[in-house]
């Protein structure tokens, strides 16, 4: 790690008069699970590499309420909506970049219509902006000639038909790209989505992390990659499962850039 | 008058049958229209075009190729073919016999050779159909909810349509053994034609009468066997395509009544007492969520009756797939059984609902399918005719956690500490930054 991160949130923003280019929305993973963090951290550290004035909200943020609504409560996600909302309008935020499909999809899509109304975008699609605008640079780096295979998130790709911009880095790694057998429109979820994250499964004949890090694994990857902190857990999960921990590595895209480039 | 006899039996037969056929889909209508209101009539153009493409383009259908290509033959072939059936009816009431043969000279002759290629690649991908489901048994077909009726009709289909090919092609191959005027021979008829060859003409004008009324008595028979098959969506595939959601699959829809709500709460100069808002005083209280079919939306149970069976969700389905109770395809089959039952219930009562003490919640759909979602919607963008299960799934949790409070240990947990602390886990919200500096 090179040198210290650089966080600042919208409330020093605020009082030192400055308007960030756009609101990072770390979510609740992001902020609280310790291999989520380390996502968190890489994507500030792209963040400050290529000199994006950004902020986050710190504690001011608050669940975007995505596993209430997945669950059936309503009520729950409408109040932390509402709250959020307050939040993000008293801030006059504008654009708000997330590394969570879950945080992404609920912004993007369920907000609006509750009165937020922001431009929101996905990390990878975030960092491909930055490289077309020549703030950010990848060269092969680390990953050059490794074997990597990106799991879609569902609230990623199908849900919100986002397909190329993760694809798009990791072939920038000049890595290559295997594809799974069931991938982007036909991708297999993790098992997380859908609240399942905080409860055990139904009873079944195997867990369905089980059956996605199988599917990973024929593809004899390096690194299973995906984007999205609770696909990280399932697949990560389903690695120490199988035994592959040693010799298999699952990693966010904006890990796989930070670490490349040795940010 | 004897000599009316036919024409008069054909006339009574074709209008019981579209009586009995428009009878039976005013009732499948009654029954969507018990659905709550949705409103789907924005952005039409694109509804357009999703319907071109998806019903009658087919373009979901060979993201798996074999039945994909397969299915697509049966569908034009069907189709075409059936624009005969206009012929076959103006013969019937008048008693005439091949009466564009005439006017249409050439183009005509090229039609029914063209048909008749159809009729029998449509009688080749049947019996393929067939095996698929009978002899290799591909898995999506043998499903628990496959048992029963539903494996039934799936072979029934496939049999009628074997059998008003071969109508068709041994009425031909009759006629081409006719010398007493004029007989044409067509491509494949004409081989089959030495079938028959050793008959005189009276058994042969026999047999292709005989073959004449198998072929339209066949057709209408079908007709009226759509409204109780999965077959339906022939006709449903169109509107319910029409009607999809053309949103990101990712986006639910926000309860109106709970947004009134928490604006309510959260604006600090509202009256607490005060009444809402246009309330009739009359109108049923309303339920959060679903717990049976009347609960769903019109679109929800349009869905249901436009379902084909064809199991290519639940095989997607990551639940299904990895051995849970749940399958998409069944939700869609429960919701349509019961709405049945329900539709046969008010039948019974003329017209009114007499409670059954049964509801689609517990006595179809189980709470362990339910929760057994992921949500992931893999169901709703493998389904050849644009049907949505999950959202089905979604207000049903709705309804067992808004009105029962019956979600899973975990799950009461997991919202608990998000409305408390404002993360699904118990952090607290004043550590939410901490990462920051660690
Ligand atoms: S959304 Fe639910 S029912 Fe549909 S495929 Fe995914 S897990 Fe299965
Ligand atoms: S819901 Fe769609 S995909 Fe599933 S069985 Fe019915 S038609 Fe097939």
């Amino acid at each position: 790690m090179a040198e210290q991160i650089q966080v600042p949130t919208m409330a020093e923003m605020m009082a030192k008069g400055e308007i960030p280019e756009v609101l990072f929305w770390v979510g609740c993973a992001g902020s609280f699970d310790d291999r989520a963090k380390k996502i968190t951290k890489a994507f500030v550290r792209i963040l400050n590499n290529a000199q994006v004035k950004f902020a986050v909200l710190g504690t001011e943020e608050s669940c975007t309420g995505d596993p209430a609504k997945r669950a059936g409560n309503e009520f729950t996600f409408q109040m932390q909506a509402m709250m959020n909302i307050q939040v993000l309008d008293g801030y006059e935020v504008k654009k708000i970049v997330t590394a969570c499909p879950h945080c992404f999809n609920t912004l993007k899509n369920e907000y609006p219509e509750l009165g937020g109304n922001y431009e929101v975008v996905h990390h990878t699609q975030y960092i491909n902006s930055l490289l077309a605008e020549g703030r950010l640079s990848i060269s092969g780096g680390s990953f050059k000639g490794k074997k990597i295979t990106f799991h879609d998130p569902c609230y990623l790709g199908r849900a919100n038909n986002v397909f190329e911009a993760p694809r798009s880095l990791i072939e920038k790694l000049d890595a290559e790209l295997v594809e799974m057998k069931r991938c982007k429109t036909r991708g297999l979820c993790c098992g997380a989505g859908g609240a399942q994250m905080f409860k055990e499964p139904e009873k079944g004949n195997k867990d369905i992390n089980i059956e996605r890090t199988e599917e990973a694994l024929e593809t004899q990857p390096n690194v299973i990659a995906t984007g999205c902190p609770f696909c990280n857990t399932m697949m990560t999960d389903g690695v120490k499962n199988k035994e592959r921990e040693g010799d298999v590595q699952v990693l966010d895209v904006a890990e796989l850039i930070a670490n490349a480039e040795e940010l | 008058m004897l000599t009316y006899l036919p024409n008069i039996v054909f006339l009574i037969v074709l209008v019981g049958a579209f009586y009995l056929f428009f009878k039976n889909v005013s009732k499948i209508r009654r029954n969507i229209f018990l659905g709550k209101d949705i409103d789907r009539t924005d952005r039409k153009n694109e509804r357009w075009k999703t319907m071109f493409r998806v019903a009658l383009g087919q373009s979901k259908m060979t993201v798996r190729p074999i039945p994909g290509i397969l299915h697509i033959i049966v569908y034009a072939g069907f189709l075409l073919i059936n624009i005969e059936v206009a012929e076959i009816i103006i013969d019937g009431i008048f008693g005439t016999h091949r009466i564009f043969a005439e006017p249409l000279g050439g183009l005509y002759t090229a039609a029914i050779h063209f048909f008749e290629i159809l009729a029998v690649l449509v009688l080749v991908s049947c019996v393929i159909f067939l095996i698929r489901r009978n002899v290799l048994k591909i898995g999506r077909f043998q499903s628990a909810e496959m048992k029963g009726w539903a494996f039934k009709d799936a072979n029934n289909i496939l049999f009628i349509e074997i059998a008003l090919m071969l109508a068709l092609l041994m009425m031909n191959a009759v006629e081409a053994n006719f010398t007493d005027h004029e007989s044409q021979q067509f491509v494949i008829s004409s081989l089959l034609a030495p079938l028959f060859s050793g008959l005189d003409q009276g058994s042969l004008h026999f047999l292709e009468r005989f073959f004449w009324w198998i072929h339209i008595l066949g057709i209408l028979a079908f007709l009226n066997y759509l409204p109780f098959s999965k077959h339906f969506h022939i006709i449903l595939a169109f509107p319910n395509t029409w009607y999809s959601n053309l949103n990101a699959k990712g986006r639910f829809d926000n309860m109106k009544s709970v947004t009134d709500e928490v604006k309510m709460m959260l604006d600090p100069s509202a009256d607490p007492y005060a009444a809402p808002p246009e309330a009739d005083p009359n109108a049923a209280p309303q339920r959060f969520g679903a717990k049976d079919v009347t609960d769903l939306s019109w679109v929800n149970l349009m869905n249901a009756y436009s379902c084909t069976e064809c199991g290519r969700c639940t095989s997607e389905c990551p639940a299904n797939i990895t051995g849970k109770k749940l399958s998409p395809r069944k939700i869609m089959m429960d919701t349509r059984h019961r709405l049945e039952e329900v539709g046969a219930n008010m039948d019974k009562n003329k017209g009114e609902f007499k409670d059954d003490g049964k509801a689609l919640l517990d006595d179809y759909i189980t709470r362990e399918e339910l929760w057994a979602c992921t949500s992931c919607n893999a169901c709703v963008q493998a389904c050849p005719v644009n049907i949505d299960p999950l959202n089905i799934i979604v207000q049903m949790r709705q309804y067992l956690v808004m009105e029962e409070s019956a979600a899973p240990q975990e799950l009461n947990m997991m919202m608990t500490n998000v409305e408390n602390n404002g993360a699904p886990w118990q952090f607290g919200q004043m550590d939410r930054a901490n990462w920051i500096n660690e």
